[in-house]
């Protein structure tokens, strides 16, 4: 069956864009948004850059721990997270903080996690969001393994698993993709080709010419995709849905360029120019989405600042919220350990108590 | 009650547990029609289907990383790890994910799920495949650790550890996997995979041993009680993580003398672990010091000298004499 995938065959050097740069659109193929849909996804956009921003001043200002930012990649973001129903499985890598948001986990949350408080990863329980996943890559076979889970059980309910180019170069991805293609998960690999894993180039990561054309090897389909185009990214991610539910897996690789540094202890600056970063800015993907909505006449320059002033206001005050939360219990790091405690595990938990009573 | 090895009472576990959970579903290397390489799943492809009794592709890593995903939607995983050497590309997801998804998320995801990995020497086998690394799974914090000694707890500790909320390591010491046959009840029952047994009561020496070494060691203990007709108290650990303290530590208050009897290698081991907990919380009652009969801290050899790293009978009777004997 043509679609879609087929007619954007990565081996054939095809990339899959609908929105061009100056945010115009460049294919003929039916977008099936809303104009509703549309402001909601640029108002998405616009909530995650925010608060990325925000989180990366709260760790300047010694409120929060390390932090991996999200620049640049705010189309692939919420893209994944607007075709994904509620009780769809995300599984994230830890470059997710817009895509987590957006499929239902507070932001609050969010900033408790990096602020090192393990209550954040407590998702709430009407939608399925793994905790974000550091170990890169070894996240891949648990979205394979959902997958194959929600054929087993026939459920409606599909996998999108995030991770980037340099989880490609793990034993896991492997795995995974064997996996899912053996026993048909109903699992999206969907790549955030950001061009760095940490310092090292894609181009230092793999010789394939796409991170894509790597499914065709599983048996599998996969598609490249203007990782900075939200547009071409949510068609393809909603065909890939479409697939899953049928039993079949797919790689989507989205194309796109981390702006930030790998995180906020990393400097950028020594491994790739200025002039690079400044070239790679015209593509960002919030100002050409920004543009093609202005041509529409669905936003004006009014509108917009006030959708940023909005957000500005929200993440303020869900960061007062998170910055008054109290600390975890000391004695949570115990009774979560097992499913039945022991009687050591209690013994510790005592001196520990007693330790900190006599203080 | 019928007359079963340990082979047999892993797939009547099994079996069991196929037909009363409709979620659990086993995976693994070989597991279908040939019934693995131990043919302990013998038989159960043919009467469950392809999707319960899963030939999975050769990654133990796939596996282990798909058993996390099943778990995570409700299924009950059984993945077989075909040999205990092979563990290691599988056990960066026991390290990083199965152990700690439930205090990670405060209890919001867990990972329930059953390995099974046939475990330790003794069978004149090739490189990698007789290894004895229960320590290293017993450091980790969040997975329980347990070992059958004989058919009928082989059974009836699996078919608790399948109701476990916890992930749960299940080694099968392949030594004795036909080594003993033994009266095993036909129908479902549990021994709780938390507590050790005392296999046998007494005052004046405490014997601590579990899986094939429990074997090795009751086939010792007739010479050495020709010698020394004593009152023995032996105890199968069966939990090695966590350690039931409360029986060990009753047990030594009692006799004063005890011997650790295992294959591993004795650095950082179990054996030590027990030993200096003994000593900590025991050290009024010891008559001697705490006595570790192990492996050696070796790279357990080929067929040819292997049976002299495994603690021999000449090793365990010296063993038992020197703190029978300390005054």
């Amino acid at each position: 069956m043509e679609n879609i995938f087929t007619n954007h065959d990565p081996r054939v050097n095809s990339v899959f864009k609908v929105l061009n740069k100056e945010g115009k659109i460049i294919n003929d193929i039916n977008i099936d948004l809303s104009n509703q849909e549309l402001v909601e996804i640029y108002n998405w956009m616009i909530r995650i850059n925010t608060a990325d921003k925000k989180f990366i001043n709260l760790q300047r200002q010694g409120q929060m721990g390390t932090y991996p930012s999200v620049q640049g990649q705010e189309a692939c973001q919420i893209a994944a997270a607007f075709v994904l129903n509620k009780k769809d499985f995300l599984v994230p890598t830890f470059r997710e903080t817009g895509m987590m948001w957006a499929k239902g986990v507070p932001l609050k949350s969010l900033m408790l996690y990096w602020m090192g408080n393990e209550n954040g990863s407590k998702h709430p329980l009407d939608t399925e969001v793994l905790p974000i996943c550091i170990p890169v890559g070894s996240h891949l076979p648990h979205a394979q393994g959902i997958g194959w889970s929600q054929r087993l059980k026939n459920q409606e309910e599909i996998t999108l698993c995030s991770f980037s180019d340099g989880a490609t170069s793990e034993g896991d991805f492997h795995a995974a993709l064997n996996f899912a293609a053996v026993f048909k998960s109903r699992t999206i690999f969907f790549c955030q080709n950001n061009a760095f894993a940490i310092s090292t180039k894609t181009e230092q990561q793999t010789k394939s010419k796409t991170i894509a054309e790597k499914a065709f090897a599983y048996g599998m389909q996969g598609i490249k995709v203007d990782g900075n185009d939200v547009i071409a990214l949510i068609i393809a991610l909603k065909e890939a849905k479409k697939m899953a539910k049928n039993n079949i897996p797919t790689l989507v690789e989205a194309k796109t360029y981390r702006l930030s540094d790998h995180t906020t202890t990393d400097n950028a600056k020594l491994y790739r120019d200025d002039k690079e970063v400044q070239e790679k800015l015209e593509e960002e993907p919030i100002s050409r989405f920004e543009k093609y909505l202005i041509s529409l006449g669905l936003l004006d320059e009014k509108q917009i600042e006030e959708i940023k002033a909005e957000a500005k206001d929200e993440v303020e005050t869900i960061t007062q919220q998170a910055l008054n939360t109290k600390d975890p219990e000391l004695t949570e790091m115990f009774d979560y350990l097992l499913d039945k405690t022991y009687l050591e595990l209690e013994e510790q938990k005592k001196s520990l108590l007693k330790e900190y009573s006599n203080q | 009650m019928s007359e079963i090895k340990v082979i047999d009472a892993i797939n009547k576990a099994l079996e069991i547990g196929l037909e009363q959970n409709p979620d659990l579903i086993l995976l693994g290397e070989d597991i279908g029609k040939q019934g693995g390489v131990f043919r302990t799943t013998s038989g159960l492809q043919e009467k469950f289907g392809t999707e319960r009794v899963v030939d999975t592709p050769l990654s133990e890593q796939g596996i282990m990383g798909a058993a996390v995903g099943l778990s995570l939607n409700g299924h009950l995983p059984v993945p077989e790890l075909q040999f205990d050497g092979f563990i290691w590309p599988g056990f960066d997801q026991i390290i990083n994910h199965i152990t700690r998804f439930r205090t990670r998320t405060r209890g919001r995801y867990t990972t329930p799920m059953v390995i099974r990995v046939p475990f330790g020497g003794g069978i004149h086998a090739l490189e990698h495949h007789s290894e004895s690394m229960e320590a290293v799974f017993s450091h980790i914090p969040g997975i329980n650790v347990v070992i059958p000694s004989d058919p009928y707890s082989a059974k009836g500790l699996l078919l608790d550890c399948l109701e476990s909320k916890d992930p749960v390591i299940f080694l099968e010491p392949k030594k004795i996997y036909r080594a003993i046959k033994q009266e095993v009840p036909t129908e479902h029952y549990k021994i709780d995979s938390k507590k050790a047994r005392v296999l046998r009561s007494g005052k004046d020496l405490t014997i601590i041993s579990y899986g094939a070494c429990m074997y090795d060691t009751k086939k010792a203990l007739p010479e050495f009680l020709k010698q020394y007709p004593i009152d023995f108290e032996l105890i199968d650990l069966v939990s090695l993580s966590p350690i039931d303290y409360e029986t060990i530590l009753n047990s030594v208050k009692k006799t004063g003398r005890v011997v650790i009897i295992n294959e591993e290698n004795p650095n950082c081991g179990l054996a030590s672990e027990l030993s200096a907990t003994i000593s900590e919380k025991c050290i009024k009652y010891l008559k001697a010091p705490v006595k570790r009969v192990t492996g050696f801290d070796v790279i357990i050899p080929l067929l040819k000298t292997e049976d002299h790293y495994l603690p021999t009978k000449t090793r365990i009777i010296e063993g038992l004499k020197e703190v029978i004997n300390y005054k």
